[in-house]
Order: structure tokens, then sequence, then C-alpha cells
């Protein structure tokens, strides 16, 4: 009960050489009901870098999301930005704070066209009240900018957001949390399996995040495409870290090694040994 | 075109034709279904009565289309943010009910007694739209539930108070002539006499669709229909949105009730459901989906105008009216279909 997960993992998080961590978690507990979805867990997220939560479905990753995006609130422990600590009421106070959560599918307004998407919510308008509209030359030219900018060439603003690729419209919610100033983003990745192509392009988008300056969370469950993007890796499972690594700890193959998890990759075999003899 | 290979393959699979592209708008547009549907009624209809192309054929279609085009285009908005208002027929007779009895009653005159049931129209449209926001229950059942009791309510209240549901002499009122200037004045064109409600109706249409397309109140309906936690999370102000589209389809639902009452200087009470259906059915031929985020309140128009010239038509030709009502139910599964058709091809993911 003592000793942290963290340091239950052997692995206690390692002092960032870098700058300052712009988010944390410290010694977080969320349980629904009885049962701890996250324990104890301590994580930082730092500007510049790209952190990858990776874990089996049940591990605590999508808990982890909503505590960073104010949709749930720690029960013990505590979210710290900047050093002190954050209470969100609300996603909206998240936001508001610089974290922008890009969820699984709902990023966008499928039916609204990309630059009424990318400027929801804070639309440049000219004219006075009564009068007061849509600055549309404006908006679809700032779309078509921050779109190229994720390298979304040929996009015409004009198309409902539900055309574009899964991908596309991840990086489209992305350039939108760039373009208003978010300093951190969470990304839900879709669970559904993808091309490369729209993986490589998703993942465009979030290396140009990096660039500028994000601290960047993206919770996945493919190990090649994270360590693809990825600069750390934090690995959940049952609701505790079990693992917090960097590029240099681990190669790819390693990484999707450790996913499996290889004590029930040999339980499975051996059932379906045993099960189909031919096998 | 120039970040890299893979951004190239798909710039070109982006870039189609340009005639496709244009095909690929219009069929995306929410009311072109409605357009094709009332060429298509009209010939059929012209062929059938040719009265229907006169001037007072016209006039007659155009203000049947009038004050079910404002109720549609009121709904018609609420659709497209997501939710439904049946109330706004009998908001409609309530509103009128009220006016009358503050006028024959209570002796005000008709501007007073039209502000004050515009106020208790507003209040309806209010409590329907702060009940579905703070409970989230579905607004299907909320306004008919507030369909109900103002069913009940005002013709319960009209027998106690004035003994009966038809409130006769309003034209007596104080301030008569000059609401019947601006609820019911006419103009004649030939043999037509055209009614004020037309200007109404396309006054109203028009500014609805300014509204929609080129302000930020418009962009906020269109994305509390179409996806609502994404609205929250990006701070579109959701429920205020919600209870002013639901305030409007109230006023709406008056402003019919306030045309019609000028018109034959009576009011009645209320008592079906068939007004609030028109209007959904308008709506809904227009291009409205019930599942919110999209439509159009020029489709709705046209909605309303294929609606008013199939009742009128029908009327015409000497068929039996009773028609009318079959012929509407085939015309609002036919614009599903065709709007299916169009949302599917909008939804259309394109495969990497």
């Amino acid at each position: 009960m003592s000793t942290s997960s963290a340091e239950a993992a052997g692995d206690p998080p390692a002092p960032d050489a870098g700058p300052r961590p712009l988010l944390e978690l410290s010694r977080v507990t969320v349980r629904h009901g009885s049962v701890a979805a996250l324990s104890r867990v301590t994580a930082a997220f730092s500007p510049g870098t790209i952190t990858c939560v990776l874990g089996e479905n049940g591990s605590g990753k999508s808990t982890l999301v909503s505590v960073l995006s104010g949709l749930s609130r720690p029960h013990e422990g505590s979210l710290l930005l900047d050093g002190r600590p954050a209470r969100f009421r609300s996603p909206r106070d998240a936001r508001a704070a610089g974290i922008a959560t890009i969820w699984n599918d709902l990023a966008v307004a499928p039916l609204l066209s990309v630059w009424r998407n990318f400027c929801l919510g804070a639309e440049p308008t000219s004219g006075v009240w009564p009068l007061r509209r849509l600055d549309r030359a404006t908006a679809r030219a700032t779309a078509v900018r921050e779109l190229a900018g994720m390298g979304l060439d040929g996009v015409d603003p004009d198309q409902p957001a539900s055309t574009l690729r899964p991908g596309d419209r991840q990086s489209l919610a992305i350039a939108r949390a760039l373009h208003f100033g978010s300093r951190a983003l969470v990304v839900d990745e879709p669970t559904a399996p993808r091309s490369l192509a729209g993986a490589t392009q998703a993942g465009q988008a979030l290396l140009a995040a990096r660039a500028r300056g994000l601290a960047v969370v993206v919770v996945t469950a493919n190990p090649r495409y994270a360590h693809l993007i990825g600069d750390r890796f934090l690995l959940l499972a049952s609701g505790q870290v079990a693992g917090d690594l960097t590029r240099e700890d681990v190669d790819a193959d390693g990484l999707t090694r450790i996913m499996a998890g290889d004590d029930e990759l040999t339980a499975l075999t051996a059932t379906i040994r045993r099960t189909h003899p031919d096998r | 075109m120039t970040a890299g290979p893979l951004s190239g393959a798909r710039s070109t699979a982006v870039r189609r034709g340009r005639g496709r592209r244009l095909l690929d708008r219009t069929l995306a547009r929410p009311s072109s279904a409605a357009w094709v549907g009332l060429v298509l009624v009209a010939v059929f209809f012209a062929l059938q009565a040719p009265g229907l192309v006169s001037a007072g054929g016209l006039a007659g279609v155009l203000d049947s289309a009038a004050l079910l085009g404002i109720g549609a285009l009121a709904v018609g908005m609420l659709l497209i943010a997501g939710h439904i208002d049946l109330s706004i027929g009998m908001v409609a007779a309530a509103g009128a009910l009220t006016t009358g009895l503050l006028v024959t009653e209570a002796g005000w005159g008709i501007w007073p007694a039209l502000a004050a049931s515009l106020a208790g129209s507003l209040a309806v449209g209010l409590l329907n739209g702060w009940l579905v926001v703070r409970t989230g229950l579905p607004s299907f059942l909320v306004t008919l539930a507030a369909h109900l009791v103002l069913q009940g309510a005002s013709l319960a209240l009209s027998r106690a108070i004035a003994g009966t549901t038809v409130l006769q002499g309003l034209d007596g009122a104080p301030g008569w002539s000059s609401a019947s200037t601006v609820f019911d004045a006419t103009a004649q064109w030939g043999s037509g006499f055209f009614r004020v409600s037309i200007v109404w109706w396309l006054v109203l249409t028009a500014w609805a669709a300014w509204v929609l397309w080129r302000t930020r109140f418009g962009n906020a309906v269109f994305a509390v229909g179409g996806a609502r936690r994404v609205a929250r999370e990006l701070g579109v102000p959701v429920r205020r949105t919600t209870l002013a589209l639901f305030c409007c389809t109230a006023a709406a639902g008056w402003l019919v009730g306030t045309l019609a009452l000028v018109r034959v200087g009576s009011a009645e009470g209320g008592s079906t459901l068939m007004p609030a259906i028109e209007f959904l059915v308008a709506a809904v031929i227009g291009g409205c989906l019930l599942t919110g985020g999209y439509g159009s309140v020029v489709g709705a128009a046209v909605g309303a105008l294929l609606y008013a010239v199939a009742q009128f038509g029908i009327t015409l030709a000497g068929w039996d009216p009773l028609w009318f009502q079959a012929f509407l139910g085939v015309l609002l599964v036919v614009a599903l279909l065709a709007n299916g058709v169009v949302r599917t091809r909008l939804r259309e993911v394109p495969q990497s």
C-alpha cells in the first residue's frame, strides 16, 4: 500500500533533463464504483515531447484521458499544470487552460464544412451587432493555411468534414487546437485499425504540434505507430504504471513484445495447441 | 502536392473533375430533393388543374404556403439543432386564444393583448427549452407534454372565463385597423389577392437563412445538432443556442396564430397535433434531417410551397380532399428516401 505504482514497477519517473513538465499526474487514483481504474499513477508530460500511453483495453488509458481532459476528477492525488494543482470542472475548463483533447472519433462536426469546423467556437466576425457576420474569407484562408501546415494540402475548405478520411479529420482537430493556442494536446487514437497512410498523416500533425512546443499525449494501442512518433512511452496495466520508457530504452520490436505480453501469448499459444493439435 | 509522396497521391485523388464536383455539391445541398419535388408536383397539378397557374391560384398557394412556411422555418432550424417541437401548433392556438380572451373579456386593445400573448408564447418556448437542456429528456416528449398541457389548459380556461372556446368580434378592439394592416394587408395583382403573410414568410426565411449560414449563431446551430459534445468542448454555447431556438419556434407559432386571428377576426381553441406535424413534414421534405446537424431553411420554404401546391392542386382538380393525406404520406416517404441518399453521399468517407 505504501509503495507507489511507479516504484512497484521498478522504474521511478525519470528526472527530466528537458524543460519543466507542463502537465503532471501525482499519485492519481480514480475509481469507478469500487474498482480503481487508475491507481496512484504518477507521470509527467513536457512541452515539445510526445508521450505515448500504451496498454490493453481496461488498463486505464481512457480514464487517464478523461482526467487530463477534465472529464473526471482524481479521487486521490492531483493534476498539476505548470507545477500548480489544477482542478478542472469540465472539458471546457481544461480547454480554457490550454489543454485540447481530441477524442477518437468526435473531433469534428461531420456535416459542417472544413472551415466551419476549423473555427467552430471562435469564429472570426466582421461588422457590428445586428449585422455581425462570419468573416468567411479570413476563416477559409486560415483553415487552408493551417491545414497545409499539417501536411494536408489540396483540401477544399467547403467540403463537409465527413468527407475527410479519419486521419485527416484528426489532423483538422489538431490544426484547430494549435491555431487557437493550446499548450497541451491529448489525443485518444481511434481503436479501429487504419491504413498506414492515415496513421502517417495523423502522425505528421502530431509531430507538427511537437515542433511547436506542445506537450502531446497520445493514447494508442499500436506499439509500432507509437514508436514511430513517440519520445516517451508510458505503459499502463490494470490502472498502474507498468513502465515509463524513452526512445533510447526500447526499439519498436521491444515495445511490441512488451505490449503483446510474452506470458499471455505463451499461455494463449498453449491453449490453441491444446484445442487445435494441428497448429 | 509538394509535401512528399504520400500527400501527393492523396491530392490527385481529391482533385476530381470540376463537373463531378459541381454535381456532388448540388446533390449535397439539403434542399435539392425538395426543388425537384416542387417542380414535378407543380407541373403535374398545372396539367390537372390549369387554374393553379392563374394569379388567383398563385395567391392561394402562396397564402397557405406562407402560414405553413413560417412554422416550418422555425421547426427546420430546431431540427438542424437536433430537436423537435410538437407544441408549436398549440402555441399558435393558445396564443390566439389568449389574445382573444384579453380583448373580449378584459377589454384590452389588440396591441397590448398581442404583446402579452407573445410574452406568454415565449415563456412556453423558454420552458420547453429549459426542460430539454436541463433534464436531457427527448424534446419529442417534452414538447408533446407541453402540447397536451396547453391544449387542455387553454380550452378549459377559455370555457371557464368566456363560456366558449370560439371568441368572436375581436375586430372591434382598439388598434384593430393598424393590426389588420400589419398582419392582414392584401395587394391585388390580376385576379389574385396577395396577403402580407407572404411578405412575412419570405422576409423571415431570408433572415433565417442569413443567420444560419452567415453568423456565429448559425454555426452554433449546426454544431449543436451535428456534434453536441464537440460543440460543448469548443465553447459553443449549446444551452443558450437551444433555448433561443425553442423561443424561435414559440414566436413563430404565435405569429402563425396571430396572422390567422387577424384574418378572421376571431380566435378558436385548437385540439390537434396536425399543425405541428405539417410544419415538421414541410421541414423534412425541405431536407432537414430528424437526427440534426443538417438541413436548410430555404429547403423548408420549398417544402412548404410543395405542400401548398399539392393541397391546392388537389382541391382545384376536384379530387376528394382525403387524397391529400395519402399523397402527403407518399411525399414524406419519398422525401426521406431522397434525403437518405443525399446524406449517404455526404457521409461517404473516402477509403485510403
